[in-house]
């Protein structure tokens, strides 16, 4: 089961990848950022039967984190949203120069 | 150096010999300040700043005449007075001194050369080249005709050029090329003497571009000194050759080491054409004379000492070193011999047809640097340097004395107001009368050059002639097979084409004295009030070298007119030089003809050069002439002679059109701007801007690009694991 | 791909199937309510495979907190900003861009794939055979988690009550509608 846990986290990741190279709108850039997370979940308790059981211990702190990172995050396109009335990414270069 | 313990030349005035140069050098140093100083203080309305525009064909004389009546600058130029001492003083100088060397030789045994090193000049690896000098019985002759003649045109030039404005320049130039000249004779080594080849090339190009304010002599100087450069190039290689196979560029070395050449092989035979290639350069031979007619447009005495008395002998003086060499390349020699006489014919076919006087004479000149190169050809290499000597002194005398003419004509338009051309045969006539002393002189050095007796240019072209005969019969070069023919027949026919050459040179000369000097004149009555005998500054030289010319040919008489003084001089006085070389040359045999034979060669010389004249005297009517401007134009093969083959032309189309074409299309385009500029200069600017565009993306502030820039990083980080 | 009978492995590929085209589909959608949901799927089946592999406290934890709450603040914000239709700004990128985000894509998988062959040598156990079978027997499927989070990873803990606290005190100051004046 290892072999194709990795796998699936693999492709998972990948699809994330690309979510964020591709899409333009921030809310689902951030979806994607997310499943990363998922994925990454999964091959923590994929090896933690090899490991031991700090993969599974892990995985809630990546939880945890993934939790703070979310609100912060969304707190930040919120108050982007009430500036620039868009989360479209082309908009968003403030950082210009 | 085959000098064992010291010369006994070094403890006499030969000592002195590094003087010889240096005189000349400073005279161009002081002459050259006094024309920079002179010059520095022209005005902006300088009205004097015009003269030289003349439109004539033939490339602008300047007025160079005493009497203007017409609101230029009259006057002569600033330190006139200093320069007419200077310059030709330093020459005088150097004459003198060479004068006292020669008795100091005289006295002295000569079998070794006298050699004086300044310093060492480029001790780089193996070649190791001094600044040094090599006085021998060659580089004697050599240096009494340099300076001995280059004086005389000096003194000519100071009533010549007296009211140019570039009289200073003039001297300073003229300085420097007889410094370059002594470089090239006494120089010890090919490097040295390349030197002093390269100098006098400048030299050239300064003198015959001298009035350069008109552009038809800038182009001929230019012409000059580019066409000796394609020359050059052949003498570069020779060197080259000689170095890398035998080490060394000093001649004396050189000569003692000849023996690890094979004899007739190809490397002796490829030194000596490159070497060849380069004289005919420099001695305006075929295919490279086209230069020297048109350097006909400098002042009359730059043609009188650089294209008759030094410079285009430099060419044979430089075979004539190399005789070593040559003796051992028979298949080189011939092709000297035969391109020799075929440039003889060649020429004086072309001089028959010429109006202007210095194209004559320039034809002159080639023709008879052909008789010179005939001479050294064949292995008689002291028969050379007596043509060159006696070429010397009465081509020099007939230059001048075309100088004195045209300064007359000149004179007389500046009287009447003519814009004539005045160097144009068709405009003169009957000139005698007004010039007597200039016409017996030219008459004396008109029998000279046809090869009358006792006049020098017979003894020394009938030398030359009976060595080619003599040779075809008895000589390694007789032996030889030159491009399938048998040397034999090759050498025949080259005393054919001289003999040849010989007729044509009388008709030509007295041609140009009957249209010149004889006949009704076709100058009006104004102009022939103006005219007289030319100023003493010039007509002196003009008669000293007539005495020369009259018995210069006693220097190497023949055995059989050992009646009139010591027969064979300047051949006991060279053979220390090249008797080695003519030995070789001759099979070891010294080659004695027989009484018979020589009697009957010299007659039939004789007879030529009386029939030319004779021939000219009869054919050519000079009272059916008219002006130039009424002339009609030539026709059929007049016109192809007068027209000079259309050789110029045909070099234009074929080699020079072409060679600015590939320059400009592809390697000014092409190269230059498409690859050097576009590609390397362009491009790079080009790929700096690349860089910074690359760059200037991670500043776009663009939070997708950052996003790319995340992803690729990681990928890249990743990477380096996988692969590890 | 021992302890594991038929039972196990058909549903674990069955909901791997699953979550890949779900997220797939996730990926492609243009309203982000919709993309919202699609990643709740996902989540849903990583739940399932967790069970599958023996650690369903996990599972029962992924479903509670990412799906139950995170999946919920980001609904919530969609939902306030009023975000939910599909709309020419959640358009994806061009052709190119994607195109080439495919070939990152690809590229990426080669090199995970090459460093897992690598790097984790599959099938060696560092902790004994069923040692996770052997913890769960002992302390129960809570418990098996709970005793290292609480004993070996305290500190980690208590550091990640920290971060919830500086994360709580950030998003209450970011999301304030008028921050520019100050206190």
């Amino acid at each position: 089961m290892l072999a194709e846990s990795l796998g699936l986290s693999a492709i998972l990741f990948v699809i994330g990848v690309i979510g964020v190279l591709t899409r333009r709108n921030a809310i689902i850039i951030f979806l994607c950022v997310e499943l990363m997370f998922n994925a990454v979940n999964l091959t923590f308790v994929a090896l933690s039967r090899y490991y031991g059981m700090g993969g599974q211990v892990f995985v809630l702190f990546v939880m945890t984190v993934a939790a703070a990172e979310a609100a912060v995050g969304l707190a930040i396109i919120i108050s982007i949203f009430r500036h620039k009335q868009t989360v479209d990414l082309r908009n968003i270069n403030v950082m210009k120069g | 150096m085959a000098v064992s313990g010291v010369h006994p030349l070094a403890a006499t005035i030969a000592a002195w010999m590094w003087l010889l140069p240096v005189f000349p050098l400073l005279g161009f140093i002081i002459n050259g300040a006094f024309s920079i100083i002179s010059h520095a203080h022209i005005g902006p309305a300088d009205p004097d700043m015009g003269h030289g525009s003349h439109d004539d064909s033939s490339g602008g004389e300047s007025h160079a005449a005493g009497d203007h009546e017409d609101s230029h600058v009259v006057g002569k130029p600033r330190f006139a007075s200093i320069v007419t001492v200077l310059g030709p003083g330093v020459i005088f100088l150097s004459f003198l001194l060479a004068v006292g060397m020669f008795f100091a030789m005289r006295g002295v045994d000569m079998s070794t050369p006298f050699v004086q090193q300044y310093w060492s000049w480029m001790p780089v690896g193996d070649l190791k080249l001094d600044f040094a000098f090599q006085l021998d019985q060659l580089s004697m002759v050599m240096v009494l005709i340099v300076t001995g003649v280059s004086t005389l045109i000096h003194i000519f030039s100071i009533g010549y050029m007296g009211d140019d404005e570039g009289y200073a320049r003039f001297f300073s130039y003229l300085n420097l090329f007889v410094f370059f000249m002594l470089l090239l004779v006494l120089a010890n080594n090919y490097a040295l003497l390349y030197v002093g080849w390269e100098g006098v090339s400048l030299c050239s190009y300064l003198l015959v571009g001298f009035w350069f304010k008109d552009k038809i002599n800038a182009d001929a100087g230019k012409k000059a000194f580019l066409v000796n450069r394609i020359g050059d190039v052949g003498l570069l290689t020779g060197i080259f050759l000689l170095f890398a196979n035998l080490g060394s560029l000093d001649f004396t070395t050189l000569a003692a080491s000849t023996g690890s050449l094979q004899v007739g092989g190809a490397l002796v035979t490829t030194i000596c054409l490159f070497l060849f290639f380069g004289c005919t350069g420099k001695s305006a031979q075929l295919p490279l004379y086209v230069w020297l007619p048109d350097a006909m447009a400098g002042p009359t005495p730059v043609s009188a000492l650089i294209h008759a008395a030094t410079m285009v002998t430099a060419g044979v003086y430089l075979v004539v070193r190399s005789s070593f060499l040559f003796s051992m390349a028979p298949i080189a020699s011939i092709t000297v011999a035969v391109v020799g006489a075929i440039t003889a014919l060649f020429a004086a076919t072309i001089a028959i047809k010429q109006w202007d006087i210095k194209k004559v004479l320039a034809y002159s000149t080639v023709s008879q640097l052909g008789y010179m190169f005939i001479g050294v050809g064949v292995g008689a290499y002291s028969a050379g340097i007596f043509h060159l000597a006696t070429h010397a002194f009465f081509k020099g005398l007939l230059f001048l004395g075309a100088g004195s003419v045209i300064y007359t004509m000149h004179a007389a338009y500046h009287h009447s107001g003519n814009h004539a051309d005045a160097q144009d045969m068709r405009n003169m006539g009957g000139l005698r009368k007004a010039m007597p002393v200039t016409w017996i002189m030219m008459w004396i050095a008109t029998l000279a050059i046809s090869g009358v007796p006792p006049f020098a240019g017979f003894f020394s072209k009938d030398s030359i002639l009976n060595a080619a005969f003599e040779h075809s019969n008895d000589s390694i070069l007789s032996g030889a097979t030159w491009l399938g023919i048998s040397g034999h027949t090759v050498l025949l026919g080259v005393y054919v084409l001289g003999l040849a050459a010989a007729l044509l040179t009388a008709v030509y000369m007295t041609r140009l004295m009957l249209y010149t000097f004889h006949g009704p004149s076709r100058t009006t009555e104004t102009e022939q009030k103006a005219m007289s005998e030319a100023p003493w500054t010039m007509t002196g030289p003009i008669v000293v070298l007539g005495v020369l010319s009259l018995v210069g040919g006693w220097l190497n008489l023949p055995a059989i007119a050992a009646f009139i003084g010591p027969s064979g001089g300047l051949d006991k006085w060279l053979n220390p030089v090249v008797g080695s070389a003519t030995i070789a040359m001759t099979n070891g045999t010294a080659v004695e003809a027989s009484r018979g034979t020589e009697l009957g060669l010299i007659g039939i010389a004789v007879v030529i050069a009386i029939a030319g004249i004779v021939i000219a005297l009869l054919a050519l009517k000079p009272a059916t002439l008219v002006t130039k401007d009424q002339s009609p134009g030539e026709h059929g093969f007049e016109k192809v002679l007068a027209e000079k083959y259309y050789v110029d032309e045909i070099y234009e189309d074929g080699i020079v059109h072409p060679a600015f074409m590939t320059a400009k299309n592809v390697l000014w385009r092409g190269l230059d701007v498409g690859i050097i500029d576009n590609l390397f200069v362009n491009g790079s600017a080009a790929v700096a801007r690349g860089f910074a565009w690359v760059g200037a993306q991670i500043q776009t502030g663009s939070t997708g690009v950052y996003a790319w820039g995340i992803a690729l990083g990681a990928i890249v980080v990743l990477s380096v694991f996988s692969f590890r | 791909m021992d302890n594991y009978g038929l039972f196990y492995q058909f549903h674990f590929y069955l909901f791997g199937v699953i979550a890949i085209v779900a997220a797939v589909t996730f990926v492609t959608r243009k309203s982000p309510v919709a993309a919202a949901m699609w990643l709740v799927v996902v989540m849903f089946c990583l739940a399932a495979e967790y069970v599958m592999l023996d650690a369903q406290f996990i599972a029962a934890v992924q479903v509670l907190v990412y799906a139950g709450a995170i999946m919920v603040i980001f609904i919530f914000v969609i939902m306030l900003l009023n975000l939910g239709e599909a709309s020419d700004i959640t358009d994806v990128r061009g052709i190119w861009g994607k195109l080439l985000a495919g070939f990152a894509g690809l590229v990426l998988i080669a090199e995970l794939g090459l460093l897992t062959r690598t790097g984790i040598p599959s099938g060696k156990y560092v902790v004994g055979r069923d040692y996770l079978g052997q913890q769960l027997a002992r302390y129960g499927a809570v418990g098996a988690v709970a005793k290292p989070l609480y004993q070996d990873y305290a500190l980690a803990f208590e550091l990640t009550s920290v971060i919830l606290l500086v994360a709580i005190s950030g998003a209450v100051i970011l999301g304030r509608k008028e921050f520019t004046r100050a206190r």
